[in-house]
């Protein structure tokens, strides 16, 4: 026993910096798998603080480019208002067939990163204004993540600019589906995997979000197909997708809250039984 | 005494604060960035307590991880940093780490710099090796250390002669 104390004694740093290192490598481990990272994330009250107070400092000097952004984004919907297929004049105006399926939330980015290996943004807006993990984050050229932590009053959002971040995509043209993956390199560029060989591949076409997942809506715009290579096996494609997103330029964004996301998902999970 | 732990804890929150707030959005050709905060460890006072600097080292790259949602890159890299600190002390500084007598407001500036070169490679490359967390990729962890370690490097000598009080 005596033996034992000595020991503990006598190597007493190197124990307390193998026991520090321990703790930030499953730190690390952890962070590497989806959902689990709960703990150091910057969706809190002190790092929310902190980059809060340096976004109201920040902000006044991209105001011009936020204006900007916004007028274009309000001369599309205006665009689309008018051109609305709803006929206006009709006696008959069937309400329930307009029930709007997704909650829009904004929120301001305090913290965006692209240059890392695996970025988060962290917004603004958290469990008090209803945001909740899962929930998809688009601005008005694309999308930008999946929400994936959330704090009273922030929220962390899973970039598409992530080894983690997987998410179901298609072609606008015809309805072949990809998973839109990122490897690391480019934040102009994201990977568009296990496209089918029979797709009408022709560079420059618009790849959108597909309608399989609850998190997005059907064609959310993403990006323009850049290139594209068979796979080593020849039967999908591999297709590189530059994004309409500046992902280096992030200012206001949108969350997506998928109102009918619950009854989608009982509903798959009763089929998996 | 109280002087310099007031000095060390000022010390701890501004690098903090310029490494979170400014430094990680740098991003100079797209991915370089300096990482700073490590100034705090270069500096700590090599007569204090190991085991308190280890655990300060660990706490300063906790906070960091905490600000860049890296999950424990930086408290890994910053505790290895510290904990092999005596052995870069003594490769670089030689006899006077001997005599316990380091000022590192009076040392030669060949000397700091072989002190900074060698613990800042060794931080970025722990730091970069467990961020990318993927041997395939060693090429892109080498690059990004070399690169990273020479803004770091210029950075820190830099502000380490300018704050110093004492050099002629």
């Amino acid at each position: 026993m005596q033996q034992i104390f000595n020991f503990v004694i006598r190597n007493k740093t190197f124990l307390l910096f193998l026991l520090l290192l321990s703790i930030a490598l499953t730190l690390t481990i952890q962070s590497h798998s989806y959902h689990k990272s709960k703990f150091i994330n910057s969706a809190n009250v002190l790092t929310g603080g902190v980059y809060g107070t340096m976004n109201s400092v920040d902000q006044y000097f991209n105001l011009k480019t936020e204006n900007d952004i916004l007028a274009e984004e309000n001369r599309i919907l205006r665009e689309q208002l008018l051109n609305s297929s709803v006929v206006k004049d009709s006696s008959f105006i069937d309400t329930t067939y307009q029930k709007s399926k997704y909650r829009v939330t904004t929120a301001e980015v305090y913290k965006n990163s692209y240059s890392l290996t695996n970025n988060y943004l962290t917004l603004n807006k958290g469990k008090n204004d209803g945001v909740k993990q899962d929930f998809g984050v688009i601005t008005s050229n694309g999308i930008i993540g999946i929400i994936d932590n959330t704090s009273k009053n922030y929220s962390r959002t899973l970039s598409i600019l992530n080894h983690k971040s997987q998410i179901n995509a298609q072609l606008k043209s015809s309805n072949h589906i990809g998973s839109l993956t990122w490897n690391g390199k480019s934040p102009v560029f994201v990977q568009l995997e296990d496209v089918s060989q029979f797709a009408p591949i022709k560079e420059g076409d618009t790849i959108v979000t597909g309608g399989e997942s609850s998190i997005f809506p059907k064609g959310i715009g993403i990006g323009t197909i850049d290139s594209f290579k068979t796979d080593i096996s020849g039967d999908t494609y591999t297709i590189e997708v530059r994004l309409f997103n500046d992902m280096t330029n992030v200012g206001t964004v949108y969350i997506l809250e998928n109102l009918d996301s619950n009854e989608i998902n009982s509903l798959e999970n009763k089929s998996d039984e | 005494m109280n002087n310099v732990t007031g000095t060390n804890i000022a010390r701890f929150i501004l690098l903090l604060l310029i490494q979170v707030i400014i430094c990680n959005h740098i991003n100079f050709l797209g991915y370089i960035n300096p990482y700073i905060y490590i100034i705090f460890i270069f500096l700590y006072p090599v007569k204090d307590e190991r085991l308190l600097f280890l655990f300060i080292s660990f706490l300063l790259g906790l906070l960091v991880d905490l600000f860049s949602d890296s999950g424990g890159v930086h408290a890994a890299a910053a505790v290895s940093l510290a904990y092999a600190r005596p052995l870069i002390l003594k490769s670089s500084f030689g006899m006077l780490y001997e005599h316990q007598s380091i000022k590192f407001n009076a040392t030669e500036i060949g000397i700091l710099i072989s002190y900074i070169t060698i613990g800042t490679i060794l931080h970025h490359l722990i730091l970069f090796s467990l961020e990318v967390f993927n041997v395939s990729e060693i090429l892109l962890i080498l690059k990004k250390t070399l690169f990273s370690s020479i803004f770091t490097i210029i950075l820190s000598v830099l502000i380490i002669i300018l704050f110093s009080r004492n050099r002629k």
